[in-house]
């Protein structure tokens, strides 16, 4: 017996010997996190007026000499279901304020919420972000715009349209170490977040280094009557709009019963 | 209280849509109209999106249009044969300005031409109303014989009437005419019906007098019965192209509506006919100000974002 257990000991001793020596040769990192909700579905009602979501993660592996110096930095990303979008311009025609131009963006997030450890630019410089597209100034959106600088003009104007009604936002210090290995990003969904399938994605940074990342996935559902009214009009449009016709010839018969007996 | 509408996605006041509804309500018993040229710009002015408030409008003309074609039905005033060929046109028309609409909105232009279409109709409409209740208003005043509103079209146009093929008689109304213009004036309601989110009768009121030459009596109640139905097939249209109706909506209107209707009509019963007239141009013209200032005013941001749906 004891023979044995001697053997599973050297035989574990000798992968993970490989297994660090394989480490070593890509110089994969040590460190890995993994991000976890506590629910897979959120249920707004129709009285929503935002919420703050908390994600829990945890980091493995971590350095603990890079961690004394705080020099792990963590950005947590909630990016709402991407959909084609059209953004329009308006200029005087004879007076009146008429949609002349436009560019249209694939594939954009409807929402975009980021937290992170510290403010972006002192995490890591602009080419790092541009490379994973983090941060709503580094989001990449596709356009059919003509010109490269026409898109830039209107992607701006998207960006800083869905920043004024708090879809696209940026928080730094809500993101915490709460232990050695285990982290805490707290984000403020506003009141207007889309429904729809989301995607949680945290990024992990070492002295200022994209180390992992880990993703999560998060469905936003509204209850009650009116998204089941919603959806009725949604897949069901046929019936919905029978019986919105329905409902009106009953309320006008009704309005002339009544009237006749006044 | 707060109510949110499913469709138009956004939280309002129950009590000021059942307000909204019981005013255009009570000025559509008062004015013997079905209140969609009033109800959809009204919505938008809520900031209802235009399209959603089109849809919705439709839906809300069906039931005032259904409760006073039912009063006109008791009292045998309403010619069926011609109603049913005016709905040919109008189903036609109603289709033809769905595919339009679904263009328009594709294209980003849709929130300008119906706002558009509302400054021409309504200023146009309103203006005449109002120049025409005036000056018999005068005339009854200066004790002379009132002459009666230009009845007479130019005589070329009517000539060409008389002259078009498919003759077809119309025993209520006392009419033997071609098919041709009645299905053209159906085609046209219905294709402003779809764009407009209004039944149209306005338009379709003084077009079957003085184009058609329908006698008075019977031609509210022909008008009414033929938009119940176009309004009907333009809600379903929207409802199920164009996921532009909201049902929770038109309910509150429809409720607030008929309540208000009834009040309506007792005013009017007692108004005179070149009152009310100028009364109704007065708040046409109001309505179609208010929709023109919207249109120069400077918008908060020139830049607007808009789903395609493709997703």
């Amino acid at each position: 017996m004891s023979r044995i257990a001697a053997f599973v000991t050297l035989a574990t001793l000798a992968s993970s010997a490989l297994l660090n020596a394989a480490q070593a040769q890509t110089k994969l990192p040590p460190e890995t996190i993994q991000i976890g909700l506590s629910t897979d579905t959120i249920s707004i009602n129709s009285n929503f007026a935002g919420t703050a979501l908390t994600i829990f993660g945890a980091l493995d592996g971590a350095d603990p000499l890079i961690q004394r110096q705080g020099r792990y930095d963590l950005v947590v990303v909630l990016e709402g279901p991407e959909v084609e979008q059209v953004v329009r311009r308006k200029a005087r025609v004879f007076g009146m304020w008429v949609n002349t131009a436009s560019a249209s963006f694939d594939l954009a997030p409807l929402s975009y919420i980021a937290a992170s450890t510290r403010d972006l630019k002192d995490i890591t410089d602009k080419q790092s972000f541009s490379k994973l597209a983090l941060g709503v100034n580094a989001l990449k959106l596709d356009s059919n715009a003509d010109k490269t600088a026409i898109a830039g003009e209107f992607a701006d104007a998207f960006k800083k349209i869905n920043g004024a009604s708090g879809a696209y936002s940026e928080s730094s210090g809500n993101v915490e170490f709460i232990s050695q290995n285990l982290f805490r990003a707290t984000l403020q969904l506003p009141a207007s977040i889309p429904v729809g399938q989301h995607q949680a994605r945290a990024y992990l940074f070492r002295n200022g280094t994209f180390i992992r990342e880990s993703s999560a996935e998060l469905a936003i559902v509204k209850s009650g009557t009116e998204q089941a009214i919603y959806r009725a009009a949604q897949d069901q449009s046929m019936w919905y709009g029978l019986a919105s016709v329905a409902i009106a010839v009953v309320i006008g018969w009704l309005g002339n019963a009544v009237f006749r007996k006044g | 209280m707060g109510i949110y509408l499913p469709i138009a996605e956004l939280s309002v006041n129950l009590f000021t849509l059942l307000a909204m509804g019981a005013a255009v309500g009570f000025l559509s018993g008062m004015f013997g109209v079905g209140g969609g040229f009033l109800i959809t710009p009204l919505l938008i002015l809520y900031n209802i999106p235009p399209a959603i408030a089109v849809g919705t409008g439709a839906n809300q003309v069906i039931a005032t249009s259904l409760s006073g074609a039912l009063v006109h039905y008791k009292r045998r005033s309403i010619d069926f044969k011609l109603g049913g060929l005016l709905l040919v046109g109008g189903i036609a028309g109603s289709s033809l300005g769905a595919i339009v609409f679904s263009l328009l909105r594709r294209y980003g232009q849709l929130d300008l031409t119906i706002s558009l279409l509302y400054v021409l109709f309504l200023g146009v409409i309103g203006g005449m109303m109002l120049i025409e209740s005036v000056s018999s208003m005068r005339a009854a005043k200066s004790d002379q014989t009132v002459i009666p509103p230009a009845t007479t079209m130019k005589p070329n146009l009517q000539t060409l009437i008389h002259r078009l093929p498919w003759k077809m008689r119309f025993e209520v109304s006392k009419l033997y005419i071609s098919a041709i213009p009645v299905l053209v004036l159906g085609l046209f309601i219905g294709f402003l019906s779809a764009i407009m989110g209004v039944g149209g009768g306005f338009i379709m009121v003084p077009a079957m007098i003085y184009i058609l030459k329908v006698p008075t009596n019977v031609v509210v109640g022909t008008s009414l019965f033929q938009i119940i139905f176009v309004s009907a097939y333009t809600t379903f249209i929207h409802a199920t192209a164009n996921h532009a109706v909201d049902v929770v909506l038109a309910t509150c209107l429809m409720v607030g509506g008929v309540i208000g209707a009834q009040y309506g009509a007792d005013v009017g019963q007692k108004l005179k006919g070149e009152q009310l007239r100028s009364l109704l141009g007065l708040l046409v013209l109001a309505v179609a100000l208010r929709i023109a200032y919207g249109l120069f005013v400077t918008p908060d941001s020139i830049y607007t974002i808009a789903t395609t749906g493709a997703s």
